[in-house]
Order: C-alpha cells, then sequence, then structure tokens
C-alpha cells in the first residue's frame, strides 16, 4: 500500500497536520511564528550537516533547530538588541549560511527547491515512521506538560506564583518545536513550515470559543489543507508544500466569513 | 505565633532592575489565618514585594522562604489576548483540576456564577476581578496573594469582597497578602500593616502604624485617622446586595 508515492504523501501530510495543530495554536498565542521561521530556517544548516555526514535528515535538523533555540535563547538574555531583530539575524544568517554551505558541497546533489518547499516525491517508508512515532512523542510530550505551558501562555506569573515551573515548559516546548520542523520539512519544506503552523490555527481561533475547540479545529483545518493541498498538486501538477499551504490559506478566508456573520448577530 | 504556622518569610529581601532599587530591606511574614496588608504611594513596592513573596523574581536581594506550594494569586493586572479564546471555565482550571461544583461554589461566592460560560474579553473590569477571586479561592490554599483585589468592582459589592476575604483567612485558614488602597475598609480586618515607601517605612499593628510619624507624613493627618476610625469589631456582615447580617 505504501508503495504509492501519493498514499505515501498523504499518510505523512496526515500526521504532520495532526501534529502541527496543536503546536499551531500555541505559536499563535504565545506570538512565535517569527520564532518558527527562524528554526526553520537553521533547518537548512541541518540538512547540509546530514548530507555531509550520510546522517539521517530529521535527526539532524532536530540537533541543529534545537542548538539554534538554545543560542537564541541566551542571546535574547544577553543582548539590547530587540527580539525580531535577533530572531531575523539567526534565521536569515542560518539560512545564508546553509547555501553557502551548499555551494561547498559541488560532489553532491541538492533539490534545492525540495528541500525549500517540500517534496511529495522524496517521502520514503522511513519518512512515515519518523513523522508517526516522532509527531507521537511530541504530541505525548505535549500533553504532559500542557497544563504549565498553558498557563504560562495565558499569564506568566500567574503560572510561577502557583508552582508550575513555566521555564522549563517553555524549554520543553521550544526542543518539541524543533523536533516539529524536524519530521515536516520534507513534506511542506523549510520555508512553508510556520505557514502550516499558523494559518489552520489563525482559521481555527475564528471558530472557537475554547482552547480546546481550537486546537481540535486546528487540526481539522491542518488535515483538510493536507488532503485539498494534496489532490490539487496531483491535479495540477503544482508543487506540494506550496499547494497545501494555499489550501490553508483558502480555508482560512472561508472562516473570515463566520467572524462577520457573528459580528453582524451581535449589532 | 509558633514557626511552624509561617506560610512565607521575607528577610530583608529587596529587588534592583537597571541599577535602580524596586524595593529594599523588606522583612515581613505571614502566618496561616493572619491577614498582613501592605500599603504605599503608587510605586513603593507593594506588587513587587507581593512578586517577591511569590518567588517570581529570581535575582532577589536577602532571603525568602515559602512554606507552602498552595498559593493562590490575584495579580494587579492580567491581559488576555484575543488570540486565546478563553471561557471563564477554563480560566478557574487554569492551574488546578478543579471539579465542577467547586468552580461553580467559588464563583457564586464572589457572585458571579452567570458568567462561567462567557467569553473572558467580554467581562467588565468588576466581573473580571470577581472572576480573578474566584479562581485564587477556589483551590483552597494555604497563602493568598491578592493584589489589589477589588480594582474596579462597584462599592457595595468591594465591602462584601473584603468581608468574603476576611471570612475565607479564617475557614480556610490561611494566611493572606494583601495589596490595597483602600485604607477604609481594609483596616478593619487586617491583623498586620506594613507600610512600603521603597522600603519598610513601619508596620505594626493597624492602630501602632496609624500612630506613626512617617505615616502620617506619607499619608496625612486624615489618613491616620481614618485607621484608627477602623480598629472596632465588627458585629455583623453584608451579602451581596449589601444587606447587613448581623452575626
Amino acid at each position: 500500500m505504501f508503495d504509492d508515492f501519493f498514499i505515501r504523501a498523504l499518510v505523512a501530510g496526515i500526521g504532520v497536520a495532526i501534529v502541527t495543530g496543536p503546536l499551531g495554536c500555541f505559536v499563535v498565542w504565545r506570538r512565535l511564528s517569527y520564532f518558527g521561521d527562524t528554526l526553520a530556517h537553521s533547518a537548512l544548516l541541518g540538512v547540509t550537516m546530514a548530507y555531509s555526514f550520510q546522517f539521517n535528515i530529521a535527526i539532524s535538523v532536530f540537533l541543529i533547530s534545537s542548538l539554534i533555540a538554545l543560542i537564541l535563547i541566551k542571546l535574547q538574555k544577553r543582548t539590547n538588541l530587540p527580539g525580531d531583530a535577533l530572531l531575523g539575524l539567526l534565521a536569515h544568517s542560518s539560512l545564508a549560511v546553509g547555501l553557502v554551505v551548499i555551494g561547498f558541497l559541488t560532489f553532491i546533489r541538492f533539490d534545492i527547491m525540495g528541500l525549500l518547499f517540500g517534496d511529495i516525491l522524496a517521502v520514503n517508508v522511513t519518512d512515515l515512521l519518523i513523522i508517526w512515532f516522532g509527531g507521537g512523542l511530541i504530541l505525548l510530550v505535549l500533553k504532559i506538560i500542557w497544563k504549565p505551558l498553558f498557563a504560562s501562555t495565558v499569564n506568566y506569573e500567574l503560572a510561577e506564583a502557583e508552582g508550575l515551573n513555566p521555564d522549563r515548559a517553555k524549554a520543553i516546548f521550544t526542543i518539541l518545536m524543533a523536533a516539529l520542523i524536524a519530521i515536516s520539512i520534507k513534506m511542506v519544506g523549510l520555508l512553508l513550515i510556520t505557514g502550516m503552523l499558523i494559518i489552520p490555527a489563525a482559521m481555527a481561533r475564528n471558530l472557537s470559543d475554547s482552547p480546546f475547540k481550537m486546537v481540535l479545529f486546528s487540526i481539522i483545518g491542518g488535515l483538510l489543507s493536507v488532503l485539498i493541498g494534496l489532490f490539487s498538486s496531483l491535479e495540477f501538477n503544482t508543487p506540494s508544500g506550496p499547494s497545501i499551504i494555499a489550501a490553508a490559506l483558502f480555508l482560512f478566508i472561508l472562516s473570515l466569513f463566520r467572524i462577520k456573520q457573528s459580528i453582524q448577530l451581535k449589532n | 505565633m509558633s514557626s511552624e504556622n509561617i506560610l512565607v518569610k521575607l528577610d530583608k529581601a529587596g529587588l534592583k532592575q537597571n541599577n535602580k532599587w524596586l524595593v529594599k530591606g523588606v522583612t515581613l511574614q505571614v502566618e496561616k489565618g493572619k491577614i498582613v496588608t501592605l500599603i504605599g504611594p503608587n510605586g513603593s513596592g507593594k506588587s513587587t514585594t507581593a512578586k517577591i513573596a511569590l518567588g517570581i523574581y529570581k535575582n532577589i536581594d536577602g532571603n525568602v522562604e515559602k512554606y507552602t506550594k498552595k498559593v493562590g494569586y490575584v495579580p494587579q493586572k492580567i491581559s488576555i489576548d484575543w488570540t486565546l479564546p478563553l471561557r471563564v471555565n477554563d480560566f478557574m482550571l487554569l492551574t488546578e483540576n478543579l471539579k465542577d461544583d467547586e468552580i461553580n461554589n467559588a464563583l457564586s461566592l464572589t457572585g458571579v456564577v452567570h458568567l462561567k460560560n462567557k467569553n473572558l474579553g467580554t467581562l467588565s473590569g468588576g466581573e473580571f476581578q470577581r472572576v480573578l477571586l474566584a479562581r485564587a479561592i477556589s483551590k483552597k490554599p494555604d497563602l493568598l496573594v491578592l493584589d489589589e483585589p477589588v480594582q474596579g468592582v462597584d462599592f457595595t459589592g468591594e465591602i462584601a469582597l473584603y468581608e468574603l476575604i476576611k471570612d475565607i483567612s479564617e475557614k480556610l485558614n490561611c494566611g493572606i497578602l494583601l495589596i490595597s488602597h483602600d485604607l477604609h475598609t481594609v483596616m478593619s480586618a487586617t491583623d498586620h500593616v506594613v507600610c512600603l515607601n521603597g522600603h519598610v517605612c513601619c508596620s505594626g499593628s493597624p492602630k501602632d502604624v496609624a500612630r506613626n510619624n512617617e505615616y502620617k507624613a506619607l499619608f496625612g493627618e486624615q489618613a491616620s485617622q481614618t485607621l484608627s476610625l477602623y480598629e472596632h469589631k465588627h458585629d455583623h456582615t453584608h451579602d451581596h446586595d449589601g444587606e447587613i447580617k448581623k452575626n
């Protein structure tokens, strides 16, 4: 059954969407979209490392992204640069350094477009295992840290005062983000991962009145985006990653009508 | 008072940020069943002192020791981002897994049980304040830290909520660290007053503090009289619409 590349892509996409749903909500709530971008861009370095040392891409990306995240947290405490400038600095320089390193590795043929925007043809059975086991692990850890992470998202001081240890939850969440990027890089590509996180969550916000509903709708939105995106990619021969994100955007726009309706009802 | 009743103890605690002392040399302790009130002008370090007591700041000067983990906190201000859809019910469950009747009970005590399924963003300032207080008491804490808990609450509500706070401290035998500007209502219930102005300007029973010259200099003669005026025993309580109930 997994011989068909399209079936493999679907199974991979569904796995990724289930994980990006809840994580994406936290990215939106905690205003981490640029942080997600930075981690994703640094993933390119991880990919070059994997090729250079004949290493598994997902593990290599996970390690490099985690490293960049740690550097970022250290730098945030030591510099006077505003947060967004620091993120921009790391995001673009790690992308640039990654591309420069690729330039040196002339003996390997890189599919740069595939790296940046995703490549369904490249998804093999090993990738599926990584996505589903890695994704399951990410969700399990997220469930464990949910209470402190969510409480500190609402109010850090309240969570700290009432003994929930929000700093530890935040550090673990950062590692989960790196892990998510590692497992989803082949699906949507490193330039579009943040879109997969934010757009379904933003759509879900328009339809929800509780955090639980927002997570649920975010997962459903992600799943629909993957299905619509992949089928239209097959139908119109468009690149898979951008098609999925375009489908997510389409759903987001639909969700805006719901908001309009509820505003009109209020008036 | 034996030491096992102490819930939190500050010893010459202070906090310096950007080379400026926010508050310095604060020594105080909160014991079970007692209400300690922090008073002082704006910027005198009341909220900072409360946060030091809660262990929110890491790089403090001096010592702070907290002997309980069951803490309820009402922060001075809290803003909920639009991106986070949060109903009162979700907010009540934020740091503790409560049963439904525990939630209802706490919300009824502060008079907002009818708002249970409302979105936090739609509440008025006073309603939100009542929800914050309900959340803090719902987990039956050993230590309650209330940073201006009745701001924005209407006048009769204010009195009822202060009565409730006093009631809770007796019923749960919990210690309360209270910050308030409202000398009138608070002082009758307070066991110990700490008057702050960047440092501890004076402390003691409401009566002692009212007589203190530094206190008079800070708040004026009028406030001193107010404080002494309210040293009397209450023989009645008020319910939510302000009706008097004899004890």
